[in-house]
C-alpha cells in the first residue's frame, strides 16, 4: 500500500493489517516512553487546506511518536488565489524531500490527485464530503476493542450522512463485514449508496432499535441555513440522541461521535458523558490507528 | 478565366435537395454552380479534386462554440478556434458571448467579426448576450447587435434566472424574429453542484446537479416563448426529461428547437470517476437512460441540432481541484467522429446527420448555408468515412486540450473543406 | 537441499543446558524476566522457563517483544514481518532481562531488541540466549547462552521449527546455491 486515500478503494486485508498494527501501537502508547524509532529520518508534511485542530493534532502527535520529522503546512486560502495549480503545490512540497503527505482539503478528490502525481505516500485526512479514512479505521478499532468483532453488529449512523466523510468511510469499511448498517436522518441528508448493503430510516426510534453501535454525526449549522432542515431545535427534537432514545438500542450499545460535539443538538450531555459513550477512547485510538497507517505506508513505500 | 473547382466522384449528400448519390460538385466563383452526374471527363479549365469513396456534404455549422476572444485568449482565440473548426469539418461557427468584455454591444460584435475576417479560417457568426454583462437583469442592445452581425442571442454559460427578464426578452425578440438560445439551468437547484446528482456523486463525495435544474428552466422558457409567440432554441440538452418536455412542446406547435452535444449521447457520468476534470462539463454528463432518450430525440426530430459546445480551457485550469476546475469540453475536433457513431449505430442516416450539423442550424439562424443548391455559398466538407483514428489532444489545433475522449478510436474523418470556394486539405493542416 | 542440524532431542538438550547455565549464572534467580523476541524466541523463552521451574521450582516472569518498530532494515528487506504484540507485564527498570531468540545472525535484531527494551525502562542487566549462532555478525554482539554454534554460508538459511508451530520439530539448513555447483 503506497497511499491511504480512500477506504472504498482498499482491501479488507489492508484494513485488518492496519487494525492489528494499531493494537501494537496502542500498547506502545501505554508505556512511559511513548515514542518508537520506527520512521526515524522520514519527513512527513501535514498539508491542511481546511482548518482542523483535532485531526491535525492527532496526526502530528502520531508522526512525532514514530520519530518522523514533521512539517506543518497550513494553507488557509486556496492555491488558486495565488495562481498556482494543485500540481505546483505538490511539486513544491515534494522538493523538500518528504516521504509522506497528510492532506486535508475542502475539495473531494484532492488526495487522489496528489497520490497520482507524487512519489510520496499520501494519507487522506479528510477530503470535502468524500472520505475520512483514518476516522473510519479508528472507529472500527474502537468498536473492535469493545465488541471483539466487526461482524454481526447493528450499527446505526445518525445525522447528516450526505455531507459526512466520516459516515461514508464507515459505510465503505463495514461493507467488508457482515454487519448491518442503518442510516438515520432527514431524507435530504440520507443519500442512496448504490451497491452497498445499507438500510435507510427517517425515524430515529425505528432505526436505533437493537443497535450495538450508535454513531452520531456532527451537525454543521451551515446546513441549516441551506435549508436541509428547519432549525437546530427541530433537529434536536427529531433526530438528537437522548437517554430515552438510547434505551431503544441494546443495553450494552456504545455511543460514538467523531467530535467536536454539539451538546444539546445531535447529542445530549447525559448521553455524551455516560458510561456507554466511548468518545474519548476514540480520540486515544485515533493516535494508535494513525501511527499504524503511517508506519505501514512508510514501510511499504520505500522499496 | 473563372475560378472553377470540381469535386469528382464523391457521394454527395444534400438533404435540402434530397440528394444522396455519387456525382460531381462544381464550384465556381465561390458559389455552388452545379451538381452533375459523375463523369470521367476531366474539365481542363478547372481544378479537380478526386473524392472517390468520400462523402461530400454542405460544410458543417456549429451553432454553439466558445471562441474565448476577446478576453480569454489563453484558452482560445478566433484564429485557433476557427482552425480547430476547419479540422473538425466545420465551415461556420457561432461564437457565444461569454467573453471579456461580454458580447453585449455592437462594438464587441464588430470586433469579433473584424477579427474573424482577418484571422479566422472559417465563417464566424457572433451570438450576442440577452442581458447586459450576462447579468440577467437589463436587456442588452439586441437590435443594434443584430445589425452589427449577431445571428441569435443567448446568455450561455448561465441562465437568465429572472423569468420576467426572460419574458421581456422573448417579447422583444419578436420585433426581429431571431431566436433566443437558452442555457437552461436553475442556479438555485445547481447550487454548488459539479456533476450529475446521483449515486456516483455520492460515492465521489461531489455535490450533484439535479436533472430538475435543467428541466425546470426548459419548461419555464417553453412556457414563456409559447406565451410570447417567440422563438426559442434550447442549448445543450442533457436529460431524458428535457427531451420529453421539448417533444410535447413541439407537438403543440411551440416555436422551439433544440440542440444536444456529442458528449451527451456518447458518455456518462461514470467518466468522472477518478475526479477526471476533463469530464467536468455543464450541464453534466448524465446516465445511460438519458443517452438513450437523447438518441431517440435525435431520431424522431425532437432534437434538431448537434452542436459542439466547444469550451476550450487552458491545461493548468483543468489541473485544479475538481470543484474548482472550469466546466467544458474542447469539442470541435471530435464532434463529427462522435456523431458518425450514430450513423454506425443506425440512429441517424448520413442525410439526418448532415441536417443536424448543417442544414438545421442554418435554418434556425437564418443563414444561407447548409445546402448545395445552385448559387449557395460554396461551403463544403469532404469526409473520409472509413478512416479510423485515435483521439489525441496533442494533435488538436484548438488551444483547449480538454477532452474526455483521449485515446478513443473514431471512424470517419473530414479530409478537406471548401470555405467560400477556397479548398483546404485538412490532412495538411 | 535441506539438512537437519538439530533433532527434537538435540533441541531439548540445548534448552535444558541453557536453563542450567542461567540458574548458575544468575544466583538466586531474583528479578529475572525472560523475554522472547517475536516470533521465534517466544516459545523458547517459555520452554526455558518451564525447565527452570522443573529444576528450581521458581516461576520466572516471561514476556514477549516485537521489534518491528526498532528495525533498521525498513525499506531494505523486501518482505517485512507482520507486526506482533509486545507483552511485558513486569516493571523493566532494575530487572535482569534475558532476551531469547532462535537464531543469532547479523546481530541487528538484538540491537533492535535492546533498544526496544530500553524504552520500557532501565534494566539492570541484559543477557542473551540463542538456540543457534550462525555467525556473520555485523555488530559487536555476543550471546551469553548458545544452544549450538553452526558455521554457515551467507546465502544459506537456518530454519528453526518448534512443535508449537510446526509439524516436525528440528533445526534445518537450506538453500546454499554454491553447494550444488
Amino acid at each position: 500500500m503506497k497511499d491511504l486515500v480512500s477506504i472504498r478503494e482498499i482491501s479488507k486485508e489492508n484494513i485488518e493489517s492496519i487494525l492489528s498494527t494499531a493494537a501494537s501501537f496502542k500498547a506502545v502508547l501505554k508505556r512511559d516512553i511513548k515514542k518508537v524509532p520506527a520512521l526515524r529520518g522520514k519527513t512527513v508534511v501535514n498539508l491542511f487546506f481546511e482548518p482542523s485542530t483535532r485531526t491535525k493534532t492527532s496526526f502530528e502527535l502520531a508522526e512525532k511518536r514514530l520519530s518522523t520529522d514533521v512539517l506543518n503546512f497550513s494553507v488557509p486560502t486556496s492555491s488558486v488565489v495565488k495562481g498556482e495549480t494543485l500540481l505546483d503545490t505538490v511539486r513544491t512540497i515534494e522538493s523538500y524531500g518528504v516521504d509522506c503527505i497528510v492532506i486535508r482539503h475542502s475539495s473531494s478528490g484532492v488526495p487522489h490527485f496528489i497520490a497520482k502525481n507524487s512519489h510520496a505516500s499520501v494519507v487522506n485526512a479528510g477530503d470535502g464530503t468524500n472520505e475520512h479514512p483514518t476516522q473510519a479505521l479508528l472507529d472500527a478499532f474502537s468498536i473492535l476493542e469493545r465488541k471483539d468483532t466487526l461482524d454481526g453488529l447493528r450499527i446505526a449512523i445518525i445525522g447528516d450522512v450526505h455531507h459526512s466523510r466520516v459516515a461514508k468511510s464507515n459505510i465503505y469499511l463495514f461493507s467488508n463485514y457482515k454487519s448491518e448498517i442503518r442510516l438515520i436522518g432527514p431524507p435530504a441528508l440520507i443519500p442512496e449508496f448504490k451497491g452497498y448493503n445499507v438500510s435507510y430510516f427517517n425515524s430515529i426510534e425505528e432505526g436505533i432499535e437493537g443497535a450495538d453501535v450508535v454513531m452520531m454525526l456532527r451537525i454543521q449549522s451551515e446546513r441549516m441555513t441551506k435549508g436541509f432542515f428547519p432549525s437546530t431545535l427541530e433537529y434536536a427534537n427529531l433526530w438528537g440522541l437522548n437517554r430515552q432514545r438510547l434505551k431503544l438500542a441494546k443495553k450494552d450499545a456504545i455511543v460514538m461521535h467523531p467530535g467536536p460535539l454539539n451538546r444539546g443538538v445531535e447529542i445530549t450531555s447525559d448521553v455524551a458523558d455516560s458510561g456507554q459513550s466511548i468518545i474519548l477512547e476514540q480520540v486515544t485510538n485515533g493516535l494508535a490507528v494513525r501511527m499504524a497507517v503511517m508506519y505501514l505506508l512508510g514501510r511499504d513505500n520505500e522499496q | 478565366m473563372s475560378n472553377k473547382l470540381i469535386i469528382k466522384n464523391g457521394r454527395v449528400i444534400d438533404p435540402s435537395q434530397n440528394i444522396d448519390s455519387v456525382c460531381d460538385l462544381v464550384i465556381e466563383d465561390c458559389k455552388i454552380s452545379d451538381i452533375i452526374p459523375a463523369s470521367a471527363n476531366a474539365n481542363s479549365s478547372a481544378a479537380v479534386i478526386d473524392a472517390s469513396g468520400m462523402m461530400v456534404m454542405p460544410g458543417l455549422i456549429d451553432m454553439h462554440a466558445h471562441l474565448r476572444e476577446p478576453g480569454f485568449e489563453h484558452k482560445e482565440t478566433i484564429a485557433s478556434g476557427t482552425l480547430a473548426a476547419i479540422k473538425g469539418g466545420f465551415t461556420s461557427v457561432c461564437a457565444m458571448p461569454n467573453t471579456n468584455p461580454v458580447n453585449d454591444s455592437a462594438t464587441v460584435t464588430t470586433f469579433i467579426i473584424k477579427r474573424a475576417m482577418k484571422r479566422g479560417s472559417c465563417s464566424v457568426y457572433p451570438i450576442g448576450a440577452i442581458t447586459k454583462g450576462q447579468n440577467g437583469e437589463e436587456l442588452a442592445e439586441m437590435g443594434m447587435m443584430l445589425e452589427a452581425g449577431c445571428v441569435a442571442f443567448s446568455d450561455d454559460g448561465r441562465p437568465v434566472m429572472n423569468a420576467l427578464v426572460m419574458k421581456r426578452a422573448f417579447e422583444y425578440s419578436k420585433a426581429f424574429g431571431f431566436p433566443l438560445i437558452s442555457h437552461c439551468e436553475d442556479m438555485n437547484l445547481t447550487a454548488n453542484g459539479v456533476m450529475n446528482e446521483g449515486s456516483i456523486a455520492t460515492l465521489l463525495g461531489l455535490a450533484g446537479i439535479p436533472r430538475s435544474s435543467e428541466e425546470t428552466i426548459v419548461s419555464r422558457d417553453i412556457m414563456l416563448a409559447e406565451e410570447a409567440g417567440a422563438r426559442l432554441h434550447i442549448a445543450h440538452v442533457s436529460t431524458k426529461g428535457s427531451v420529453e418536455i421539448i417533444r410535447r412542446a413541439k407537438d403543440r406547435g411551440v416555436k422551439v428547437t433544440a440542440e444536444t452535444c456529442p458528449h451527451y449521447f456518447t458518455t456518462t457520468e461514470e467518466m468522472v470517476i477518478g475526479y477526471n476534470t476533463n469530464a467536468k462539463v455543464n450541464p453534466p454528463l448524465r446516465c445511460a437512460d438519458d443517452i438513450a432518450a437523447i438518441k431517440q430525440g435525435l431520431r424522431d426530430g425532437t432534437i434538431d441540432v448537434i452542436a459542439t459546445d466547444h469550451a476550450p480551457h487552458h491545461a493548468d485550469e483543468k489541473l485544479l481541484e475538481f470543484d474548482r476546475a472550469p466546466s467544458g469540453i474542447s469539442g470541435l475536433e471530435t464532434a463529427l467522429g462522435l456523431s458518425l457513431r450514430l450513423v454506425d449505430e443506425g440512429v441517424l442516416s448520413y442525410a439526418d446527420l448532415c441536417t443536424k450539423m448543417s442544414l438545421a442550424p442554418a435554418r434556425i439562424l437564418g443563414l444561407d448555408k447548409g445546402t448545395l443548391k445552385k448559387g449557395a455559398c460554396a461551403d463544403v466538407v469532404i469526409i473520409d468515412p472509413n478512416r479510423e483514428y485515435s483521439v489525441s489532444s496533442d494533435k488538436f489545433l484548438s488551444k483547449g486540450k480538454n477532452t474526455p475522449f483521449e485515446g478513443m478510436t473514431l471512424k470517419g474523418m473530414p479530409a478537406a473543406v471548401v470555405v467560400k470556394g477556397k479548398y483546404i486539405n485538412i490532412l495538411e493542416l | 537441499m535441506r539438512k537437519e542440524l538439530l533433532s527434537k532431542k538435540d533441541i531439548d538438550r540445548a534448552v535444558s543446558r541453557i536453563a542450567h547455565e542461567i540458574i548458575e549464572k544468575n544466583r538466586g534467580l531474583e528479578n529475572i524476566c525472560l523475554v522472547g523476541i517475536q516470533s521465534g524466541g517466544v516459545h523458547l523463552a517459555k520452554r526455558i522457563a518451564s525447565k527452570i521451574k522443573e529444576v528450581e521450582g521458581i516461576d520466572l516472569n516471561i514476556g514477549s517483544l516485537d521489534i518491528s518498530f526498532y528495525r533498521d532494515d525498513v525499506g531494505i528487506r523486501k518482505q517485512q514481518p507482520v507486526v506482533r504484540s509486545s507483552d511485558i507485564t513486569c516493571e523493566v527498570s532494575g530487572m535482569r532481562i534475558i532476551l531469547v531468540d532462535d537464531v543469532l545472525f547479523t546481530g541487528r535484531s538484538i540491537r533492535a531488541a535492546m533498544d526496544a527494551i530500553m524504552d520500557f525502562g532501565r534494566p539492570a542487566v541484559i543477557q542473551l540466549v540463542v538456540l543457534i549462532d550462525r555467525g556473520h555478525r555485523e555488530l559487536p554482539i555476543r550471546a551469553d547462552y548458545v544452544g549450538k554454534n553452526i558455521p554457515t554460508a551467507l546465502d544459506e538459511n537456518v530454519e528453526v521449527c518448534l512443535a508449537e508451530d510446526c509439524a516436525e520439530e528440528g533445526v534445518y539448513i537450506t538453500g546454499s546455491q554454491t553447494e550444488g555447483k
